[in-house]
């Protein structure tokens, strides 16, 4: 049994506007101890996906589908039930550290309620427990700093704060909404390299979301890639950077600027991630692909699960695609 | 938090100063003093009288015995009109009377105001929200001036469940009107500041993480999202206070409770500079000494601000 | 590599064609926002029809403001009342003076106090504020030091010492009003000129010689016209709502001058003696013209404000 089966998953959110399909149809699945990226530009749905799993998302969304954790159904669980599930089972790191803390609030106060609630603890031992994982996240002095505010630590050090909060519980999935976005490129490396360190120690499960594919390279087995709301391909990471079968995974790696090549431009997808009120026919990215056909705008290619539980949804051959990339590296 | 408390008392304190040393300039600048208005009096009487209350000295030294008189012995000198009263006899008459409706229409404005912001928030869209919308808006146009009528009409005059003037010694029933008509746009304002700032914090991003936390709903809203919201509300504490002190002087002068209201209106139109100037000092004084409690307090909740 | 190029780059250009849109002006933008908001569009609606009355209404009174109707006297809760034959449309007032032509006179005088009021806030504000955010270091602490003193004297208190001293005159209820309200704008006015005085227009500017005087009247003020609006429009309901509540207590405009604040007070003092409708007209244009200043001021901050975007 997978630690998370999500199936047919969908989110939609009403808005003045219309109806918005963030999130159609996704499947994955994710085994203990494992780690995930889920990859894609802004709007492709992937933080949708992981909020609404937690029930997180806002007022207007609603979600549809399944989500199994450890065999038990989660999703759109009444907030109490779903409350035994949050920190204690499944961590979340957000985006934006300078605004996820609460300001008015002692970071000690902070972590400790967590044990507090969940664990029933006392403050003391809550105290003492919060000050171990502020050590953990290498936070020095942490006995300390752990009774300032949040204003009084940088963008770095209030993620590692944030991954402290997470990890308090001993969560078996632990997942991190885009980690280092909001950080420093420096500091985004040290963080990444702590998460990782933290995965072995904890035996976390871990689902990374990211834009970036240069951290998901040394950081997941598994990627999973969306575009418009939908799985585009699902690999092995080493796989997928290798081979990539997908026209929209081979645009977002050829996009990754490379210093080894002398190249004169830097390499984009054209055109603009889809509008989800009024989202293109057929396949989602359709209008941006090279490689489109009429069939790609006549109908949605269905994700197909190869052998090797790889999964890709395109009309066309992977061979086209792959001999594709090898003329051109020639 | 000391040094917060002394820089903010550097504001205070010259603001006083300005406060009586502007009052008392504008009175002596004031064409005609306060014996001229009527028929003339001997000049050897005038001399007399004006010796009596001190009015053959220079300027600054009548600036420095009046300020001296109220620093050291709270005296603010001899009404000009009433010969027999000293200010001071008129404050203590009609300060207590202010201060009672006030503190309740203020105790009233602030506790029913966040309340009903708290739940309109909780409930956005739902019909008290709605109605919590509309009467802030209602409370927008009908100033205490407005409510004091209106009430009358319904309460006295329509229904005639209430008395539509007078003390009484301050019964119950002789308070309800005045409190309502002075607290009631401030009730309003309040409700709407607190429902659209508890509004913002509940989608911000540390609720969404607290929401992560597994935190019971209760938890959340009263120990996550209610300081925070109430920032903005404390700040309007201070505004507030200032319009209902200012307001005190219809409610006064409109029901008739012989508050402190009442004789600055009357100094005003008898020009009593002496009372004028008392009660504008006194509440005054009052004003600027809430407005600093009101910043110390937002100081002490926000702990962004720590200098 | 050759291949994907040019094949991308026809893409992109497709793309670019199908998403060009036609450039709007800030302003453009602006008036086509306010223009949606229903609530905002009533307001000025009706704030129209009250200026339109307040101008054409004369032509139709039969009595003058001053003139005593001595039929009414005496018997003003039936010979007074609101009626088409006697010519007194609202009725008369408790010294049988034609109540439609003193509503008309109160609307003119409460609504001149407004604007008169709020445009001296906005001159003298916007020039304060501009230069001390301009400006900078001690000469913005001591100004916005002033602004932060000025702000904690309760200034009714001030404003009804002064009406007492120098006699209560309608010019200078429009000076006190003005002088006291600028405090709020000069503050706004100050904030948003920090935040523009780094662009790179402003630094062109100075690198270009402009005296100093000059980028504040030609670049800053222009900048933050927009606030200015929304916060003026904010403003005329409070300066009605100051003067009304001066007049109330008999210390704002004399006789035969008269205001909203003056006429609801008279009319408050006689409604138990069954002359309603001398409360009910003036309060009728005070609320109406209130609300719409509020929801038209409100409008415009939605489709100006750059922080609601």
């Amino acid at each position: 049994m997978s630690l998370l089966s999500v199936r047919d998953l969908s989110v939609t959110f009403n808005t003045l506007d219309g109806k918005v399909h963030a999130v159609n149809g996704v499947n994955f699945d994710l085994e203990e101890k494992q780690s995930l990226a889920i990859v894609g530009e802004s709007g492709s749905g992937k933080s949708q996906t992981v909020f609404s799993l937690m029930g997180l998302l806002s007022s207007n969304g609603t979600s549809s589908g399944s989500v199994l954790f450890n065999g038990q159904e989660i999703l759109n669980l009444p907030e109490n039930e779903l409350n035994k599930f949050r920190a204690n089972e499944i961590g979340i790191i957000f985006q934006d550290p300078m605004t996820s803390l609460n300001p008015y609030m002692k970071v000690s106060d902070q972590l400790m309620e967590v044990l507090i609630h969940h664990k029933g603890l006392s403050k003391r031992e809550a105290f003492n427990e919060s000050v171990d994982m502020l050590d953990a996240v290498k936070i020095p002095d942490a006995r300390n700093r752990i009774m300032f505010y949040p204003h009084e630590f940088s963008g770095g050090m209030r993620q590692r704060v944030m991954i402290a909060m997470s990890l308090l519980c001993r969560p078996k999935l632990l997942i991190a909404d885009e980690p280092t976005t909001a950080l420093d490129v420096t500091v985004q490396s040290q963080i990444m390299n702590l998460l990782s360190e933290l995965q072995q120690e904890f035996g976390t499960a871990i689902i990374l979301i990211t834009h970036d594919l240069g951290v998901v390279a040394g950081a997941c087995e598994k990627t999973l890639v969306m575009y418009g709301g939908r799985v585009m391909e699902y690999n092995h990471t080493d796989q997928l950077f290798k081979q990539p079968t997908h026209p929209y995974t081979k645009g977002l790696l050829s996009a990754i600027p490379r210093l080894d090549l002398n190249e004169e431009e830097l390499n984009t997808i054209p055109g603009n991630p889809p509008n989800m009120l009024n989202p293109p026919s057929g396949c989602p990215f359709q209008p941006r692909c090279e490689f489109a056909e009429q069939k790609c705008s006549d109908s949605l290619p269905d994700l197909l699960v190869n052998k090797d539980d790889t999964k890709r949804a395109c009309h066309l051959d992977s061979d086209k695609i792959i001999s594709s990339s090898r003329e051109a590296q020639l | 938090m000391l040094n917060f408390i002394f820089r903010r008392l550097l504001i205070a304190v010259p603001t006083l100063i300005f406060l009586v040393v502007f009052s008392f300039l504008i009175m002596h600048s004031a064409p005609g003093g306060p014996f001229d208005s009527e028929k003339p009096i001997p000049p050897a009487v005038k001399a007399n009288i004006e010796k009596k209350y001190g009015l053959d000295q220079p300027l600054y030294k009548q600036m420095l015995n009046y300020i001296g008189g109220i620093v050291t012995e709270f005296d603010f000198g001899p009404s000009f009109r009433y010969k027999d009263r000293t200010v001071n006899e008129l404050i203590a008459d009609g300060f207590p009377v202010t201060l009672t409706y006030g503190f309740i229409a203020f105790v009233f404005a602030v506790s029913i105001g966040v309340s009903i912001g708290v739940y309109a928030a909780l409930h956005q869209n739902s019909w008290l929200d709605y109605s919590t919308l509309s009467f802030a808006i209602v409370g927008q146009i009908l100033p205490n001036f407005v409510m004091a009528p209106l009430l009358v009409l319904i309460f006295t005059n329509t229904l005639g469940w209430l008395p539509g003037g007078g003390w009484e010694g301050g019964k119950i029933q002789f308070i309800i009107l005045p409190a309502v008509a002075l607290g009631t746009s401030y009730l309003a304002s309040i409700a709407r500041i607190t429902r659209s700032s508890m509004l913002e914090v509940l989608h911000s991003n540390f609720i969404r993480t607290a929401k992560a936390k597994g935190l019971p709903y209760k938890t959340i809203i009263f120990k996550h999202a209610l300081k925070p919201a109430m920032l903005p509300v404390i700040s309007y504490l201070g505004p507030a206070f200032v319009g209902m002190i200012t307001g005190s002087v219809i409610i006064d002068t409109f029901f008739s409770t012989g508050g402190i209201g009442l004789h600055f209106v009357n100094s005003a139109l008898n020009r009593d500079y002496s009372v004028l100037m008392g009660v504008t000092i006194l509440l005054g004084t009052l004003t600027i000494l809430f407005s600093t409690l009101v910043d110390i307090l937002y100081a002490w909740i926000d702990p962004k601000i720590r200098y | 590599m050759l291949i994907d190029h040019e094949k991308s780059q026809a893409l992109a250009e497709n793309l670019a064609n199908q998403a060009e849109v036609q450039g709007r002006s800030l302003w453009k933008d602006a008036a086509n926002r306010f223009y949606h908001n229903k609530a905002a569009m009533a307001g000025l609606v009706v704030l129209c029809l009250v200026v339109i009355f307040t101008l054409v209404g004369p032509l139709f009174a039969q009595w003058d403001n001053e003139e005593i109707d001595w039929n009414a006297l005496g018997n003003i809760a039936t010979a007074g009342a609101p009626s088409i034959e006697t010519g007194h449309y609202f009725g008369t007032d408790e010294l049988g003076r034609d109540l439609y032509s003193r509503v008309i006179q109160g609307t003119q005088v409460s609504l001149m106090v407004g604007v008169i009021g709020s445009l001296i806030a906005v001159v003298i504000g916007t020039l304060y504020g501009a230069t001390a955010g301009y400006i900078g270091g001690r000469l913005d602490g001591v100004m916005m030091r002033f602004v932060d003193i000025m702000m904690s004297v309760p200034y009714m208190f001030i404003l009804i010492l002064l009406m007492v001293i120098f006699g209560r005159s309608i010019f200078l209820i429009f000076i006190g009003i003005g002088l006291i309200s600028w405090l709020d704008m000069s503050r706004i006015v100050r904030g948003q000129t920090l935040s523009l005085k780094n662009k790179e227009f402003i630094e062109a500017a100075i690198a270009a010689g402009v005296p100093t005087f000059n980028i504040i009247v030609r670049h800053i003020v222009p900048n933050v016209l927009g606030i200015v609006i929304v916060y003026a429009t904010l403003l005329v309901p409070q300066m009605i709502l100051t003067e009304s509540f001066i007049s109330f207590l008999g210390l704002g405009v004399q006789e035969p001058l008269t205001s909203w604040g003056v006429l609801i007070s008279e009319g408050a003092g006689t409604m138990s003696y069954g002359t309603l409708w001398q409360l009910a007209f003036p309060l009728f244009f005070f609320v109406i013209t209130l609300l719409s200043f509020f929801f038209i001021g409100d409008g415009l901050r939605d489709a100006l404000d750059p922080k609601d975007r």
